[in-house]
Formats: C-alpha cells, structure tokens, sequence
C-alpha cells in the first residue's frame, strides 16, 4: 500500500505538465465556446431570418458530429485545406466549437425565459435591441443559464482529454505515457482520477457559490 | 398638432381583428381614459401608439410623425412617449433608483451624475426617496408602480401611456398610485390611460372613450360618457362595472 502511495507520488511531477496542458485547453476552449455560443444563440434569436436559419443549422450539425471526429477534422483536415494549426490550438478551437453548439441551446432557453414585459419595458424607454440585450436580458439570463453552465464546464474539462487523441500531452496522455513505460497502471490511473476529481470540486463549488450570489438578488 | 393621433387604425392578429378602425385624437395636455370590456382591443390601442403592436391599415400620428415600428424612428417616438404597464415590469436586477435612471443614462447619454439627481428629485415626488437603494421585488406593487411612474418621467417624455396600471394591485393600493397620477394630470401632462378605475375617469379626464369590439362606440367628456352615456352598450358595461352584483 505505502509502495501504492509512494508511486504516486513518484509520477506527481510528470503528470502535473499534463494537468498544465488540460488546464490550457479547459479554460481556452471555455471561453471560445462561451463567445461563439453566444453568437449562435442572439443569431438564433434574431428577427432575421437568414441569421436565425444559418444558427439553427450550424448548431444542429455541430451537434450531431462527434467532437472526436471534429477534433480530427480541425487537426488533420484543416491543414490540407491551408490551415494548419498546432495540436493545442487545434484542441482548443475544436473543443470550443463543438461546445458552443450545446451553450448556444442553454443559453436560448435561458434568454427565451426572461419575462417578456422586461423586453417590453426596456423597448418602451426607447432601447435598442443590443442595449436591450446587455443592459436588461443577458443580466437576468445568466442567473437562468448558470446552473447548466456549471456542469458544462465541468463535461468540457473532463473531455479536455479528447485533446490526446491529437497529441495533446494533457493530463489522461500524460498518464498512458507514464503507465505504459512504467507498468503501473493502478497507481497511474488512480492518481489520473483523483487529480480530474481535485479539478473539477473548484469547479463544482464556483458554479454553487454563483448561482447562490446570483440568486440572493431575486 | 394632435400629441397623438389614430387615423382608421385596423390591427389583426392572425384571423382576429382587434381594432376595427379606430380614429381619435388626443391633444396637448389632455388625459384622455379608454375604457371598455376586456378583450374590446383597448390595450392594443394603446401599445399602438410606441410600437409595441403594428397595425395593418390606417396611420398613428405622435406629434405628426408616423409610428412604424419597424423604422429606427421607433426608437425616438418611445423616448417622447413613455409607458407604464399593469405588471409594472421594473427590471428586477437593478435598484429603485437604477431603475429610474436607466434610459436617461444609458439611452439618452445623460450625464450619469445629474440623471441621478433628477432621479433621486422623481422619487421624492412619487414618496419612495427612502426606496432609492432598494431592489423592486422588496416594494409592494403600489410602490412598484410608482417607481414605474418615476421610470417614465425620468424619460422627459412629451406624454405617458398607461396600461390599466391598477389593474395588478391589491385594493388597497390602488389610491395611492392614482393620486401620483392625478398630480400629473394637473401639472398638464398628456395622458392616454386604459383603466377600469370609472370615478378616477370621472374626475380625472378631459374625455372618455369607450371602446367595445374594436371600434370606439362613443366618446365625449366625462360628465356625458360616464354619467349620461347614449349609446346602450355603454350604459350596460357601465352598470356591471358600477353595479357588479346587481
């Protein structure tokens, strides 16, 4: 057991890169999901119908590819294409992507169920549609989205570790590295799991602790 | 000029015509109330007249500009013509006062320093200075609608727009949000108001028009329209009004 133990601690040094590397690509393809996902759901939510059309169907199609394999197509095919990018901006752009599929729908539905008389209020003053959106609605959805938006980003950085499957050495890459030159699977795997699980209980509690600062105001 | 006007305004929802052609005018100054039973398109007419409704046929006149709620000069007719609604729809994630001076800071790019000091000066008029610092969902709806009064001073508007603005409000605060109103009518504002309140009209307005199925049945001062009206649809809405359990 204290072998266990002291194996563990043996492989903290290497797998703390990886855990550098999942942060990167956690935090990056956060934002970029966050930003573009955004862009789909006002698109979506436009009066215009081409905007709204050219979102809904973006977002059905991202939604319906695997993120591996759009991972793969951002990284293999986009070179062939001209593009090329290294493997951690391909893993971040990728992830982002695919993600902001599935924000864009929380983040309709959150906007969708602010009260229609604050629209109409915040038109009545004479605002316009984005003033409107900034000012009145986007602060009163975020309270709404929060509670989903927790556990997305809690899904994105555990599948941060898609990232591997491009060569992105992160955390779980770091760990099958180490494992399979050291034989150590257990103690490998399980200081793997346990450092996910240490990373995600931030997370857990950021999301708690702003949806109750959020909701006091109400 | 007429401040506002409507000339044969039809409005439709789908297969549904609401308004059926209505024409009437309110001029500088005046209040006018709209009463009517529910569903006769009174509160469309209203929302009419700042574009929260588009109409299909005819024209709304504010101070001789056509209302189009689908041009950019939308925007100007709402800062000239203020609103105040039945569920008072203050935006609940800002202060009393932030309420207030919400569209002159943000939409008309008042100086953020005097907005509040006027804002603060509205609040002192509508009795709610204590309440500058207070969230909306804190206040009673009668305070909550005063604040909504202040809102839409605080616009400088040229005339205010009232939807049944009682309506929401438990009895017993119904008087204290007619009085702001009242005083506002004597400093000469310009008031289009829907409501069921029949001895505020009474008191209050310089004409009454009663409104049923769309179409303005009659209209006139107060003293005939509400103490002698003709037409008999009006004498029957104003008796189960006035005499609900008859």
């Amino acid at each position: 057991m204290s072998s266990f133990l002291q194996d563990m601690i043996n492989f903290l040094p290497a797998l703390m890169k990886g855990i550098q590397l999942t942060l990167i690509v956690t935090v990056g393809s956060i934002i970029f999901s966050t930003v573009l996902g955004l862009v789909w759901a006002i698109m979506r939510l436009s009066s215009n119908r081409v905007l709204s059309l050219t979102s809904a169907t973006i977002v059905n199609i991202l939604r319906a590819i695997p993120i591996l394999v759009q991972l793969f197509y951002i990284y293999f095919v986009m070179p062939e294409l001209g593009l090329a990018l290294t493997a951690l901006q391909a893993a971040i752009i990728g992830l982002g992507i695919a993600y902001s599929s599935y924000q864009a729908e929380d983040f309709r539905a959150g906007i969708e169920a602010v009260d229609h008389g604050q629209t109409e209020a915040a038109q009545s003053i004479g605002m316009s549609r984005g003033l409107m959106m900034r000012r009145v609605i986007l602060p009163q959805a975020i309270k709404i989205i929060l509670p989903s938006y927790g556990n997305t980003m809690i899904m994105m950085l555990k599948d941060s570790s898609l990232a591997s499957t491009i060569t992105v050495a992160e955390l779980s890459l770091q760990g099958k590295l180490i494992a399979s030159s050291t034989f150590k699977n257990t103690a490998v795997f399980t200081a793997v799991a346990l450092l996910y699980l240490v990373m995600c209980l931030p997370l857990m509690g950021l999301s708690r602790w702003l949806e109750k600062r959020m909701g006091r105001r109400r | 000029m007429a401040m506002i006007e409507f000339q044969d305004v039809h409005k439709s929802f789908g297969a549904l015509e609401v308004l059926k052609g209505i024409d009437a005018t309110v001029g500088k100054g005046e209040v006018v109330c709209i009463i009517g039973p529910s569903g006769s398109g009174k509160s469309t007419m209203l929302r009419c007249v700042n574009g929260l409704e588009d109409y299909q046929k005819g024209r709304v006149l504010v101070e001789g500009q056509v209302v189009d709620r689908n041009k950019k000069s939308i925007r100007e007719v709402r800062m000239e013509v203020a609103m105040v609604f039945q569920r008072f729809n203050l935006f609940p994630h800002r202060t009393v006062l932030e309420n207030v001076i919400e569209g002159p800071v943000y939409v008309k790019g008042e100086n953020r320093a005097s907005a509040i000091e006027r804002g603060r000066a509205l609040l002192e008029r509508v009795g709610l200075a204590a309440k500058a610092d207070n969230h909306p969902q804190q206040l009673s709806g009668g305070q909550q609608q005063r604040v909504a009064i202040a809102r839409a001073l605080a616009m400088q508007p040229r005339a205010i727009l009232f939807d049944e603005p009682t309506s929401a409000l438990d009895p017993e605060l119904v008087g204290e949000v007619l009085t702001v109103m009242r005083d506002l009518a004597k400093e000469g504002m310009t008031m289009l108001i829907v409501t069921h309140e029949i001895a505020f009209a009474r008191e209050v307005a310089d004409r009454v028009l009663f409104i049923d199925g769309g179409v303005i049945v009659e209209q006139g001062p107060p003293s005939e329209v509400l103490v002698r009206p003709r037409h008999p649809r009006t004498q029957d809405f104003l008796h189960r009004v006035l005499h609900p359990i008859d």
